[in-house]
């Protein structure tokens, strides 16, 4: 954990972020009243299962939304600028690449294979500085360094890669105009164990060499917590629960956490007995108006049916979704037990 | 005894040249030595679990014990009948009785199929019951892996999530009471608040009905879940076999210690030491004749470039790692 994430200064501020696509079955509410802010040097990672909304809020937040998608905020700005009010050509121009880079799902499949390595990060440095392609290709052999790629693999094509070289190769590409801000989907998604570990491995260290803040987003958990510094816990299109990784880790607060705490897998506790949360994820189409975690919740109350839970502060930037939110540590270890979840079936 | 045996198994696919390199300029063929004199036994009852990083032959294993694959050479015992040398009917009753759990449950399952027909379809290709029998057998399946018959059973897989589809695939398995369960990967396509289901489903399924099985993942903390023993492979060799919880907790083998090393671990306070092997895994294609990470292991001298030790897996408590140098090693980590 770096000494240097200021939180008070953000890189990035998003205030009720939502975001609804229009579909033939209706409106889908995907991202909802989602708030959090990204501190200078910090990894703030976002954590959820498949349709929980973590891809969607990231397009929302790099513009690149479909036709159909809607977006509304309070406030979304980086480094103070508002980038709501901010057209889309100076959002491209000013914005992307620039200061909030991405390396996308599926790194893997994101080269063109009929392009050499090199040439294709040379040109998207040339697409927003004029330098040279000299000076361009130093400028490449240097992100090749950083990533632990060797220079000369500049001039291989995308299918001489293996998996992690072209996701590192990424990672170069996304690093190469020193954006302040690098949102990474599912870095590690699809690679091998030893791969992974060293891409994790890479981007630690390249957290340490420069200053970017970094927005992390994956379903695994054991990835958010070796790298982030605070995270958020996303279900059905909202934060359920954000706070520090150490925090949210020793005293997990929203019944969604306990569950997925039950459910995950650590090769360090064997004998540990796997608990699954009933049900399936939900599909979130119509207005929301209640929580959404609410059918498969062992501790639901009338209320939780009826209403939305607005984010309880517990201290310490622990915000927890939940009207029983105060009750966590009684919840606590009623949650560890097995037969909590099974009564639902 | 045991139930699988595999002796001395290999799998090499050819990769010809093309036809002006073969014709004009006489270039060989080369071999992908997919896997390597491969030594498993499963006993009854077992979950015989195998790790690896792509590449390592963990599918083609499972290929071949299914009888969807004929070895290169070695032999596949089934309750000690070679396979290789084994009639029609007795592949048959082999088809019947290996049953195989596959890892995308969005594209393993046939869309124009109502789900009792999917998981009819195998007693019907075997006419293992009259119809009726069959129809009584597969709503009771589905009742088994957790899917009300009555809401699923004329639904189609589009309607269903992924957790429900990975049910179906298992309920097909099931079906066919087999004795043998070949399960490739069968959570990955999973959200982690399911996965645990499924898990407990298979295990519970195991626990009535005994049966054996391989469970290929590259998972070790599922693996360490689920399975009684645990195999490590490395591009087509094995490199470690033992019970589950002494090949993770004290692996032996170089390889398997940077593997476990490697394994990302939830909790913030863990701090992991750096594997200290180099380089990225190869392809098997014509590899030398020694152990296949003798390349990127830190600890290899001369004698590991040429041979290569084969494991004797036949006890099951036993746990071994196919490494010359174990005794240079330090006794812990790497």
């Amino acid at each position: 954990m770096s000494d240097t994430i200021n939180i008070a200064e953000p890189v990035l501020e998003v205030k009720d972020l939502g975001v609804r696509y229009e579909t033939s079955q209706g409106m889908v509410h995907a991202v909802s009243g989602v708030t959090f802010d990204v501190g200078k040097n910090e990894v703030f990672g976002i954590a959820g299962e498949s349709g929980c909304g973590k891809s969607t809020l990231i397009r929302a937040l790099l513009r690149l939304l479909p036709d159909n998608a809607d977006s509304t905020a309070d406030r979304m700005r980086y480094l103070g600028m508002d980038l709501f009010a901010m057209s889309d050509a100076d959002f491209r121009e000013k914005i992307l690449w620039q200061e909030i880079s991405l390396v996308p799902q599926s790194a893997m499949n994101s080269l063109n294979p009929v392009y050499r390595v090199g040439d294709q990060v040379i040109e998207a440095i040339r697409a927003h500085r004029s330098i040279s392609k000299v000076e361009a290709a130093e400028r490449v052999a240097e992100l090749f360094d950083v990533v632990g790629l060797q220079s000369d693999l500049m001039q291989s094509f995308p299918h001489e890669f293996s998996g992690g070289m072209r996701q590192r190769a990424m990672i170069a590409m996304s690093l190469a105009l020193d954006p302040g801000l690098i949102v990474m989907d599912e870095p590690t998604t699809g690679l091998d164990v030893l791969v992974q570990e060293r891409i994790l491995r890479r981007i630690r260290e390249i957290r340490a060499e420069i200053s970017s803040s970094i927005i992390l987003i994956t379903h695994d958990i054991a990835v958010i917590a070796e790298l982030s510094d605070r995270i958020a816990i996303m279900y059905g299109g909202q934060f359920m629960e954000q706070a520090s990784a150490i925090e949210l880790f020793d005293n997990p607060s929203h019944p969604y956490t306990l569950g997925l705490k039950n459910a995950f897998p650590s090769i360090q506790n064997l004998g540990n007995e796997l608990i699954s949360i009933p049900g399936s994820p939900p599909t979130i189409s119509g207005p929301i108006s209640c929580c959404p975690f609410e059918p498969r919740c062992p501790f639901h109350i009338e209320q939780c049916a009826i209403s939305l839970p607005q984010p309880l502060d517990c201290g310490n930037g622990h915000e927890v979704r939940c009207f029983r939110g105060d009750e966590a540590e009684q919840l606590r270890p009623l949650a560890a037990d097995k037969n909590t979840w099974r009564s639902l079936n | 005894m045991a139930l699988v045996e595999l002796k001395h198994l290999t799998k090499h696919f050819e990769v010809r040249p093309g036809l002006v390199d073969r014709t004009l300029r006489n270039k060989p063929s080369r071999y992908i030595k997919a896997v390597e004199r491969l030594n498993i036994d499963v006993q009854e009852n077992e979950i015989l679990g195998i790790a690896g990083e792509s590449g390592c032959g963990k599918s083609t294993t499972c290929m071949m014990i299914a009888g969807l694959l004929p070895p290169t050479s070695g032999e596949i015992r089934y309750r000690g009948q070679n396979l290789g040398t084994a009639d029609a009917a007795a592949l048959k009753m082999h088809r019947r009785n290996v049953q195989m759990i596959f890892q995308d449950p969005y594209e393993s399952l046939n869309p124009r199929f109502r789900i009792a027909d999917i998981v009819a379809e195998g007693p019907r290709a075997l006419k293992l019951w009259p119809e009726s029998e069959i129809s009584e057998r597969v709503i009771a399946m589905l009742a088994g892996v957790g899917l009300n018959p009555g809401k699923y059973a004329e639904r189609f897989p589009h309607e269903l999530s992924g957790g429900e589809r990975q049910r179906v695939g298992i309920a097909s398995a099931m079906v066919m009471e087999p004795e043998m369960i070949i399960a490739d990967e069968p959570l990955s396509m999973l959200d982690v608040s399911i996965r645990a289901g499924i898990l407990d489903l298979f295990r519970e399924l195991q626990d009535q009905r005994g049966f054996s099985s391989v469970y290929v993942s590259h998972d070790l903390s599922i693996l360490g879940n689920v399975a009684d023993r645990l195999m490590i492979m490395y591009l087509g060799q094995a490199m470690e076999v033992g019970p589950v919880e002494q090949v993770i907790r004290s692996p032996q083998h170089p390889y398997t210690r940077a593997l476990i090393g490697a394994v990302a671990i939830p909790d913030p306070r863990v701090k992991r030491p750096i594997p200290k092997i180099s380089g990225d895994i190869s392809r098997p294609i014509d590899p030398p004749p020694g152990c296949r990470f003798a390349p990127r292991c830190p600890y290899a001298d001369d004698s590991c470039g040429h041979t290569f030790l084969e494991l004797d897996t036949s006890d099951p408590g036993r746990h071994q790692a196919a490494c010359h140098r174990l005794h240079v090693l330090p006794d812990e980590g790497l």
